[in-house]
C-alpha cells in the first residue's frame, strides 16, 4: 500500500495507470478566492415551541489541521438574530463586519434596528448569490436563526451558491449528512412545533453534536450554543460535549497500523 | 456695492476672504445664523453625558415626537447643532462616513476625541473656498469611549491564555468625551457645552455645575440639562417648545455604552422638575400644554 498521503483517494497507478496531466490543468492564475483556507465544519439548528436553538462547534481548521480553538463562529446580529457560520472563517470575519455595519446604520433610526431573522436571511442570501455571480464567492454556509415577521420562530440556510433552504431542523456541512437523519427521527416530519420543547430541541442539539465530534474528523467537543427565544438570546460559548463514550472506536477497522 | 451690508467693506461678500483687520466675515454670519437657532446644550458626567435640545414648535402641524434633531454616530456617539438644521443633518452624514471609515480602518469603534478632530478639519475647510459657504451650525458631540477591552471587529478568539501580550494591567482607558465644533472649525473639549439663542444663560447655569470637580452623575446630569433647556427658554417663553434629550452611560451603566433616548418616563420626570425649579423664580410659568412630550 501506497502510505504517502497524496495518494490517498486518488486512483491506484498500477491499476488505472498514471493519471493523465492534460486532463485536468494544475497550472493556470491562482484562484485564492474560490477555494476556503481556514474553515469552520457543522452548524446546526432545530426550531421548538416559542424560539430556535443553534450550535456550532469552536472549531477553525486549516486543511485538516486543528488550527485555532477557541473560534467563535455563531454571531449575534442586532438583539434578536443569530446566524451561525460554516465554511471559510475569514469570508465570516467579512460577513460579520458587514453585519455590525449594518446594525449600525440600522440604529440610526429611531426606531432602532428592525430587521429580524428573515430579513437578515434574505439579505445573506443575495449577498452570496451576487459574489458567486462574481465568480468570487463568499465560502460559507450559514443557518440564520431568529424570528419572523409574524413572531414565528425562524430558521433557515444560505449557502455560497445563494440557494436557500429552510426546514424545522437544518444542519450545515458534515452536519446536513450526520446530524439531520438524527433529528428526522426525533422530530419526525409534520411533528407540529409546539410539540418540540425547549429542553428536547437542546438536548437533541447536543447529541448531534456528540455524534458528529466522534465522527468528524474537522470538528472538536467544545461548542457554542444560543437558545433564542422572545426574552432574547441566551448564547453560550465556551460549552463542553458531555458523557462521551469512544468505546464503539474499538470496533472500527480499516484505518491507521490496523493490518486485519 | 448695492448689497453690501453694515459692514460696507465689501469684504464680506466671499468666503475666504480676509478683512485687512483679519477677519472672515462669512464664518461671522454663520455665526448669527447659529445665535438663532434652538438652544443646545451638552453635560459631561462623571459616568456618561447628556445632550439635550430646545426644539420650537414651528407649526400645530407637527407631529410630536417625530423630526428628531440629535443624532447617533456610530453607536457610542451624539450630536446635536444649532443653527441652519439642514447643515446639521449633512454635518451628521459625515460624521457618520468618518466613524464608518475609521471602522474600515481600525476594527473598532472612533474615539470621541478623534471624531471632533476629522469634523473640524471638515468644517474648516468649508471656509477656505470662494465656492461654498460655512457651516450654518454649532455642534455639540458628545460619546463614551469603552473603558472596557473591546473585540476588534470580526474578532473570532481571543488566542492564547498564556504568553506574551504585551498587555498593561489595570490601565484606565476610555470614558466621556465632549467637543463643540464651531463654524470657524475652532472646536475645544469642554465639561459643558452651550449654543443656539440661550447659550447666555444657559453658560451661566453650567458653570454653576461645578463640572470640572467630575462629581457629577449622570442621572442628575439628565435633571439638570432638562433645567438649563428650560431656564434658557425663559427669554422666549411665548413659543411652545420640546424638550428633546439624550444620553451615553458608561458601560455598566443604563445604556450601557451606546447613544440612546432618555427614556420617556425619566424624561418626563426630568421636565417636572425643571419646571418645579423655575416656579421657584417665576410662579406664572405652570404647565401650559408646553413641553408636549415623545410618544414615539
Amino acid at each position: 500500500m501506497n502510505h504517502s498521503p497524496e495518494a490517498w483517494g486518488r486512483p491506484r497507478n498500477d491499476v488505472y495507470g498514471a493519471y493523465d496531466h492534460s486532463y485536468l490543468q494544475t497550472t493556470g492564475p491562482k484562484a485564492h478566492t474560490s477555494s476556503p483556507a481556514v474553515t469552520g465544519t457543522s452548524v446546526v439548528g432545530v426550531k421548538f415551541n416559542g424560539g430556535v436553538v443553534i450550535a456550532t462547534d469552536n472549531l477553525a481548521s486549516y486543511g485538516s489541521l486543528a488550527r485555532f480553538s477557541d473560534v467563535k463562529r455563531l454571531r449575534k446580529f442586532g438583539d434578536k438574530a443569530m446566524v451561525g457560520f460554516g465554511g471559510d472563517v475569514s469570508d465570516m470575519q467579512y460577513l460579520d463586519r458587514l453585519l455590525d455595519s449594518m446594525d449600525i446604520k440600522e440604529n440610526y433610526s429611531p426606531h432602532g434596528n428592525m430587521l429580524n431573522a428573515k430579513n437578515l436571511h434574505t439579505y445573506l442570501a443575495k449577498v452570496f448569490y451576487k459574489r458567486r455571480s462574481e465568480f468570487n464567492p463568499l465560502w460559507n454556509h450559514v443557518l440564520v436563526a431568529g424570528f419572523d415577521a409574524e413572531g414565528e420562530p425562524f430558521l433557515s440556510s444560505a449557502d455560497l451558491l445563494g440557494t436557500t433552504f429552510s426546514a424545522p431542523h437544518l444542519a450545515t456541512g458534515f452536519g446536513a449528512h450526520l446530524a439531520v437523519p438524527i433529528l428526522r427521527r426525533r422530530f419526525p416530519e409534520g411533528t407540529p412545533l409546539e410539540d418540540v420543547s425547549q429542553e428536547d430541541a437542546v438536548a437533541a442539539l447536543k447529541d448531534c453534536l456528540k455524534v458528529l465530534f466522534y465522527r468528524d474528523a474537522r470538528s472538536t467537543d467544545k461548542y457554542s450554543i444560543a437558545v433564542i427565544t422572545k426574552d432574547g438570546i441566551d448564547l453560550k460559548e465556551d460549552e463542553q460535549i458531555q458523557g462521551q463514550s469512544w468505546a464503539f472506536a474499538e470496533r472500527i477497522r480499516g484505518y491507521g497500523a490496523q493490518t486485519a | 456695492m448695492f448689497y453690501v451690508t453694515s459692514i460696507g467693506t465689501g469684504y464680506d461678500l466671499s468666503n475666504s476672504v480676509f478683512s485687512p483687520d483679519g477677519r472672515n466675515f462669512q464664518v461671522e454670519y454663520a455665526v448669527k445664523a447659529v445665535e438663532n437657532g434652538g438652544t443646545a446644550v451638552g453635560i459631561r458626567c462623571k459616568d456618561g453625558v447628556v445632550l439635550a435640545v430646545e426644539k420650537i414648535i414651528t407649526s400645530k402641524l407637527l407631529k410630536p415626537g417625530a423630526n428628531k434633531r440629535i443624532a447617533t454616530v456610530d453607536r457610542h456617539v451624539g450630536i446635536v447643532s444649532a443653527g441652519l438644521v439642514p447643515d446639521g443633518r449633512h454635518f451628521v452624514s459625515r460624521a457618520r462616513d468618518e466613524a464608518s471609515s475609521w471602522r474600515g480602518t481600525y476594527k473598532g469603534p472612533i474615539p470621541t476625541s478623534a471624531l471632533a478632530n476629522r469634523l473640524g478639519g471638515y468644517v474648516q475647510a468649508y471656509t477656505l473656498y470662494s465656492s461654498v459657504r460655512p457651516f450654518g451650525v454649532t455642534a455639540i458631540v458628545g460619546g463614551w469611549d469603552t473603558e472596557a477591552e473591546l473585540p476588534v471587529d470580526g474578532q473570532v478568539g481571543t488566542g492564547p491564555k498564556s504568553g506574551s501580550g504585551g498587555k498593561v494591567e489595570g490601565a484606565k482607558a476610555g470614558g466621556p468625551g465632549l467637543y463643540m465644533i464651531e463654524p470657524s472649525g475652532l472646536y475645544w473639549g469642554y465639561y459643558g457645552a452651550a449654543t443656539g439663542k440661550g447659550r447666555q444663560a444657559a453658560k451661566a447655569e453650567l458653570e454653576k455645575l461645578d463640572l470640572s470637580s467630575g462629581n457629577l452623575s449622570l442621572a442628575d446630569g439628565v435633571k439638570e440639562a432638562a433645567r438649563i433647556i428650560y431656564v434658557a427658554h425663559e427669554d422666549s417663553k411665548d413659543k411652545d417648545f420640546e424638550l428633546e434629550m439624550t444620553w451615553i452611560s458608561s458601560v455598566d451603566g443604563p445604556t450601557k455604552g451606546r447613544h440612546e433616548e432618555v427614556p420617556k418616563e425619566l424624561l418626563e420626570e426630568a421636565e417636572k422638575a425643571a419646571k418645579r425649579a423655575l416656579e421657584g423664580d417665576d410662579e406664572e410659568e405652570e404647565d401650559k400644554g408646553q413641553g408636549e412630550q415623545m410618544e414615539e
